[in-house]
């Protein structure tokens, strides 16, 4: 009888998934709004940002996965729960992530990396051992392992060139008639399916990109902090936003001293280095978490806590930038005709500012979230690096950059994990900076006329 | 002029009191005095006596706001927040709340100057490359050097300034051997190790602010008093650095004045990879050592660098635009 694992929802698990039910009802209201259509149109008429919406979805997609948590029920006539929470992404991910190896091993390697006392037909001598995942399956490694990983990445090209297919199709399908540049998300599409589909047919017998100092799966704790970067990314600027939008509008509004007050607040706020802020932020939690340890069942609650008080630490110290964007914006939009009409008529303050100059300065805050995404998830390496960043036993790519930093000074070099982390990163800021730019052209005619025009036609 | 600097310093005053305030309520109000103490102290049992002890040797065994013992004005002059906060203002930072316990003001001294070495050569080969990186941008504009150099920035900004570290030294240091790979040595020995720091930091910025300055300067190329300096007959080149340069100046200078601040505060990463001994390196020494006397005092010396340096960016303005009157 299969045991009901129990459901735990984190405080980040709340925030992705409320993400993604945001996500399905804006796409849903934008869908019914011809003028708001036609921006978001203009953003995927751009081949990069439909290429890196793209990417972004399933970076998306892996964050969500990994947001679905249980504590899976111990077998016994007790109903006793696993001290340790799984996600779904785990649960996908068991059979690599599952099996831990003793130390550091190599890519697609089947005997550790560092020498140990091996038994060899029973006389104990120094080699590499075998690992306990990696090339298990092999019975004579030297002459089998280079025919297996070119078998194995042959059946995953040819799996992911299946999906890669079935996905060009569908876009096509779905897209070919709307003059967006389809062909583009079909290619990174098909590129990802492509590399997805190595990745899962080599991950069945090997770790693919090695495993750490501590035997763990280099590409499982990759994946893992994808999801992280995203909650950091996502969550920080929403965390911004109440505070920024309220006193920006308020203070452009009124004018007078609560614009001074407001002006008093953001300069006060801006003029501490942000690095220090933070920290002493950070550390005052800290302290805080060493004096209530009844706060949390789990070591997994309380660094999912910690990340959710770093990114509400983040956005309460962030805030300036956009409060000071906004202001500037109402102290223009207020003395537009249709707001002094409604003055006129009677309407009242906080009824003007909600109706009439908020939706004005949507596309402010819009633009600003997107680029502010791509600045948090470098930001969240430096904080890691500094030591006030995600608790070190959640994967982050700040956590897996500063194990690399002493990887790469050994001799031989460990270079999988920073590699690792590079490619992921890289991907993933990338395309949130292409799709950031896509937005902020849309939605900011000012930006247009500065993009690269490729190529002129030539006379 | 005069006038608007003094008032101008007058709300710096204003704002470092708030960030004093604001600093106070952090560490000492979130966290009393007995947390730090038992956090500094460390091990498991720590007893009144030892937290007493260690509050009376750094001043903090007086109440926090308001002393009610005492009568009169020195109910508030006899407080923890009162004795802090003027000797803050009057530089005098006292010792460090580690068990080392070195006085702060000649450690921040001896490491300015250290981390003036780096931020200045650095600060000043900053805003030449990328503006001079963003000049040839323009120059070749609506061309395939244009657009890949704008691809080569993007992917430039999205890299981590770890990666440029990591691989900085790692080639640089381990594989060519050209460099040491960290420390400091005092004196014209020092070149040798702020080189290679000095030209990751570079790198590491120069999409950013080439990006940046792309724009500034296409901004500008659009206007009328460029067709006039076109139109009559001048070169490319020179309407680039007589007319644009000169009239993106005030972009440029927000830009980089937004900088300063993390000028004299060094670069905190760079600074503690490379084992450079200067203030960045000492921020985060003390925040992993949980040393909040210091966290403190930088972030007060931090704010007060940063009204200082907004004041010389205005002053700046007023400098490089005659039509902007400082009242």
């Amino acid at each position: 009888m299969m045991m009901a694992p129990k459901f735990v929802l984190l405080w980040t698990d709340a925030v992705i998934l409320g993400l993604l039910l945001l996500g399905v009802v804006y796409v849903w209201h934008v869908r019914r709004d011809v003028s708001r259509r036609a921006t978001w149109r203009r953003v995927f008429a751009s081949p990069a940002a439909m290429g890196a919406s793209v990417v972004l979805l399933a970076g998306f997609g892996v964050a969500v996965l990994d947001s679905l948590h249980y504590r899976p029920r111990l077998p016994g006539p007790q109903v006793v729960y696993d001290a340790r929470t799984h996600s779904v992404l785990d649960a996908m991910l068991a059979g690599v992530g599952g099996v831990r190896e003793t130390s550091y091993s190599a890519p697609l390697a089947y005997q550790a990396f560092a020498q140990d006392a091996v038994e060899v037909n029973g006389v104990l001598q120094r080699g590499y051992p075998r690992l306990l995942y990696g090339g298990a399956h092999l019975t004579a490694p030297p002459q089998q392992w280079a025919g297996d990983i070119a078998w194995r990445t042959g059946v995953g090209l040819a799996g992911g060139a299946l999906v890669a297919a079935l996905g060009a199709w569908a876009w096509g399908a779905a897209l070919g008639r709307s003059g967006l540049p389809w062909r583009t998300g079909a290619a990174v599409f098909g590129v990802m399916a492509l590399a997805g589909g190595v990745a899962v047919s080599l991950a069945q017998g090997y770790h693919v990109f090695g495993t750490d100092r501590t035997g763990n799966d280099v590409l499982v704790q990759a994946l893992k902090s994808v999801r992280t970067a995203f909650v950091i990314g996502s969550l920080a600027t929403l965390a911004t936003l109440p505070l920024a939008v309220g006193l920006g509008i308020a203070a452009g509004y009124f004018k007078g001293w609560v614009d001074e007050l407001i002006q008093y607040l953001y300069t006060l706020l801006s003029s501490i280095p942000n690095v220090l802020l933070i920290a002493a932020c950070v550390l005052m939690m800290q302290v805080f978490f060493d004096k209530n340890p009844d706060l949390f069942e789990t070591a997994a609650e309380r660094s999912d806590l910690r990340l959710f008080m770093l990114c509400t630490i983040l956005g309460l110290t962030g805030w300036a930038g956009l409060c000071r964007l906004l202001r500037a914006e109402t102290l223009k939009l207020r003395e537009l005709d249709y707001v002094q009409a409604a003055e006129a008529f009677g309407v009242g303050p906080w009824r003007i500012m909600a109706r009439h100059i908020f939706p004005n300065v949507v596309h402010l805050m819009l633009i600003t979230t997107v680029l502010d995404f791509c600045a948090l998830i470098l930001y969240e390496a430096v904080l890691s690096y500094v030591g006030v960043g995600v608790d070190p036993s959640m994967s982050s790519f700040g956590g897996m950059i500063n194990l690399a930093r002493s990887e790469m000074s050994r001799d031989p070099v460990v270079w999988w994990s920073f590699a690792a982390a590079f490619g992921f990163m890289v991907t993933l800021v990338l395309a949130a900076n292409l799709f950031a730019d896509g937005v902020q052209d849309a939605f900011d005619p000012r930006a247009r006329a500065f993009r690269p025009r490729p190529l002129p036609a030539k006379a | 002029m005069i006038h608007y600097i003094l008032r101008r310093l007058g709300y710096g005053v204003l704002i470092l009191i708030g960030v004093n305030l604001l600093t106070f309520f952090l560490f000492f109000t979130v966290n009393t005095p007995d947390d730090m103490a038992r956090l500094n102290i460390g091990g498991k049992r720590v007893t009144q006596e030892q937290i007493d002890k260690w509050k009376a040797e750094r001043g903090y065994d007086r109440p926090l706001y308001l002393n009610r013992a005492e009568s009169g004005v020195k109910q508030v002059t006899e407080t923890v927040l009162w004795e802090r906060s003027v000797s803050l203002m009057l530089f005098q930072f006292g010792r460090s709340d580690s068990a080392r316990s070195a006085d702060i003001g000649h450690e921040v001294s001896k490491r300015m100057v250290v981390s003036l070495q780096l931020a200045v050569p650095l600060f000043i080969l900053q805003v030449m490359a990328s503006v001079s990186f963003a000049l040839l941008l323009v120059f070749f504009r609506h061309t395939r050097i244009d657009f890949w150099g704008v691809v080569l920035c993007v992917l430039m900004l999205s890299i981590s300034s770890l990666f440029y570290i990591i691989v900085g030294q790692f080639f640089f240091s381990r594989v060519l051997r050209l460099v040491p790979i960290s420390g400091y040595a005092p004196g014209l020995d020092a070149v040798r190790f702020l080189i290679l720091p000095i030209v990751l930091s570079l790198l590491s910025r120069l999409g950013t602010e080439a990006r940046l300055y792309r724009a500034m300067f296409l901004e500008e190329i659009g206007k009328d008093y460029v067709r006039t300096a076109r139109a009559k007959g001048l070169s490319e080149i020179r309407v680039l650095f007589r007319h644009v340069l000169k009239n993106a100046l005030i972009p440029i200078i927000t830009s980089a004045g937004s900088y300063l601040p993390y000028v004299f505060l060094g670069s905190l990463v760079f600074e503690s990879f490379f084992g450079i001994p200067g203030l960045g390196a000492y921020v985060i020494e003390a925040i992993s050592g949980q040393d909040f006397a210091i966290v403190r005092t930088m972030v007060f010396l931090g704010s007060m660098l940063y009204i200082a340096s907004y004041l010389l960016v205005d002053i700046a303005y007023s400098v490089v635009d005659p039509r902007v009157r400082l009242q």
